[in-house]
């Protein structure tokens, strides 16, 4: 065997895979236009114009204006802050809420187990976008809100996820060892078991980000995520409908957006999971 | 088989109940009082207000409040629609066939684009069919639906003139106008389903070529279309259907958006409206619904596993 690291291995792995890369490169592309959008955008997002009401592309205007006057590109670009900060602060919560009451299930064991499982279950078994529109509803229109309906909603992949890999982590020699040492339970969980699912978790993590992202173009579409004029891709698609026929690139860049966003964090998640995941490498 | 069907019926009793404290729950996140919102022009009337509550039994303890409306729920009752005064039962009810009709003929269409496509990439396994179906599926995947809705207004019905862009007739009054009103939503809420049933035929053929019988079947000297289509398809679709039934699921989920902007006065629709008018018994009864049915499905694709697959019948 060569003297490689796992990490290097698998950096190695992912970067051999360029469809993996080309999604890492629109990713930070994004990320930089949401970061930088002050001086990247060529408008105010919220500037209105009477003069420029719904105006085709043009050399100024290179992905036309709204039904307000305002510049469409620069709306995509402040809306990759909604959609990008929606996807990584929703999972980050609900990787937040999900993996220690999924470590808790899985080494725990007994009824706690039960009770966090059921409840998983149970919340898995509404579809993402049903559970998510119900919460933001409840919860009430608001950007903060959809986020955490949707953090709330991807919560009980995680939970799952770092269940199982804790009980199969349980059974190992290892652990079995370190409990032997007399490592208490949640050195186990933090030293022992954590480091070992970050792998799988990263990969779900990714491939959540994509779901999240869309499930907040759904929110917003609908009313219940960003507030305008703030813009937001779902939220300009949804006054886009209403001027279809007058002013169809309205609605055909910020779902571009949308979609080339979507698609890259895809493709990171495949990428990072070929490369991560030694079992899954069948190519 | 029996003792199995008992089993899992027992497991979903729990996963229910748990359901319904969920979905009970959520009115607790609601921002103000109910009864306010009820109360409408009178709110500044304690007397009303207080009339609101006892009737609604909002001024009893919270687990009391639960009881009656699992009670309730257990009944077929799901409360009253706080803006359409109708019983939210009724509703669902009414909206249900056009978005059966509506999932119905997605499915349809999914399998069609799915389970080809599937099988395409299976036997080309590596080559460029292959990668280009895995990218086809990639990026209906990545599709957000609604945008794929607008798009697909956009070309067929504002600039083609085609299909109407909205609008709904029901199957009873004409049925090809039906269809020329749904095939459009139908066709965007397949697409996604149709990218996962191509990934699962694709697993399950690879895993039905690599078997003995179709070694068998090629050593018998039968064509390769007769092998791939009778032998290895047949028995890979047993996954392909049992895992199609639990994307019916995510097929009422579509709906919301699709029907939304489709304007066709389904399921989705009813959900959606309720959220704008913060109708919240509605929006409650139809999760409770959906859920149900999402649980009811995933017993019904266990089923059809047991009875497609005589093998697992006795373990």
């Amino acid at each position: 065997m060569s003297g490689e690291s796992p990490a290097r291995r698998a950096f190695r792995q992912f970067f051999r895979h360029w469809l993996a890369v080309f999604g890492l490169a629109v990713v930070v592309a994004f990320a930089l236009a949401a970061v930088l959008a002050p001086w990247v955008a060529p408008y105010d997002p919220l500037q209105t114009s009477w003069s420029l009401v719904r105006k085709a592309p043009s050399a100024a205007h290179w992905f036309g204006t709204d039904e307000n006057g305002r510049d469409v590109l620069a709306r995509v670009i402040y809306g990759a802050r909604a959609s990008l900060m929606a996807g990584v602060v929703a999972v980050s919560l609900a990787g937040l809420i999900g993996v220690p009451l999924g470590l808790l299930a899985g080494l725990a064991g007994g009824w706690v187990e039960t009770i966090i499982s059921r409840v998983a279950d149970a919340m898995l078994a509404v579809p993402f976008l049903i559970l998510a529109i119900a919460l933001a509803a409840f919860l009430g229109p608001a950007l903060e809100n959809a986020m955490l309906a949707i953090a709330i909603t991807a919560s009980p992949v995680f939970a799952r996820l770092a269940r199982g890999m804790a009980l199969e982590a349980k059974n190992t020699d290892w652990a079995e060892a370190a409990r032997a040492m007399g490592n208490p339970p949640w050195r186990l969980a933090l030293l022992h078991v954590l480091p070992n699912i970050i792998p799988p978790l990263m990969v779900q993590a990714t491939l959540s980000i994509a779901e999240a992202i869309i499930a907040e173009a759904s929110l917003s579409f609908l009313g219940l995520g960003q507030q305008p004029p703030s813009p937001s891709w779902g939220s300009m698609l949804n006054s886009a409908q209403r001027f279809l026929t007058q002013a169809p690139w309205m609605a055909i860049y910020p779902g571009l957006a949308i979609f080339l966003v979507v698609l890259a964090f895809n493709l990171v998640g495949d990428g990072l999971r070929d490369a991560l995941d030694p079992r899954s490498q069948k190519r | 088989m029996g003792f199995w069907l008992l089993r899992r019926l027992g497991q979903i009793i729990p996963t229910l109940l748990i359901l319904s404290v969920l979905i009970f729950a959520l009115q607790q996140l609601m921002p103000g009082d109910p009864a306010l919102i009820l109360a409408g022009e009178e709110r500044g009337d304690p007397a009303v207000l207080a009339q609101i509550r006892a009737e609604l039994f909002l001024d009893r303890p919270i687990w009391e409040q639960y009881g009656r409306w699992l009670w309730r729920v257990l009944h077929g009752d799901l409360g009253f629609s706080w803006r359409i005064r109708e019983p939210v039962a009724t509703l669902i009810l009414q909206k249900l066939p056009v978005t059966l009709q509506l999932g119905g003929m997605a499915f349809v269409i999914a399998c069609c684009i799915g389970i080809p496509l599937g099988v395409l990439s299976a036997v080309y396994k590596g080559r460029w069919p292959d990668v280009l179906v895995n990218a086809v599926a990639l990026a209906g995947i990545s599709t957000p639906n609604f945008w794929l809705g607008i798009m697909l207004i956009l070309l067929v019905s504002v600039h083609l003139g085609w299909l109407p862009p909205s609008g709904y007739v029901p199957l009873s009054e004409d049925v090809w106008q039906s269809l020329a009103t749904t095939i459009m939503p139908a066709f965007v809420l397949g697409n996604a389903i149709s990218a996962v049933l191509m990934r699962h035929t694709r697993a399950a053929m690879l895993n039905a070529l690599s078997q003995d019988y179709v070694r068998t079947a090629r050593a018998k000297g039968l064509g390769e279309r007769v092998v791939v289509l009778k032998h290895a398809l047949r028995n890979a679709l047993v996954p392909v259907v049992t895992l199609g039934a639990i994307e019916l699921g995510r097929l009422l989920a579509g709906a919301v958006l699709t029907e939304q902007i489709f304007t066709i006065p389904g399921f989705g629709k009813l959900i959606v409206d309720a959220v704008f008018n913060r109708d919240y018994p509605v929006v409650q009864g139809v999760v409770m619904v959906v859920a149900v049915v999402t649980v009811l499905l995933a017993l019904v694709a266990d089923i059809l596993y047991l009875l497609v697959n005589p093998r697992l019948r006795h373990a």
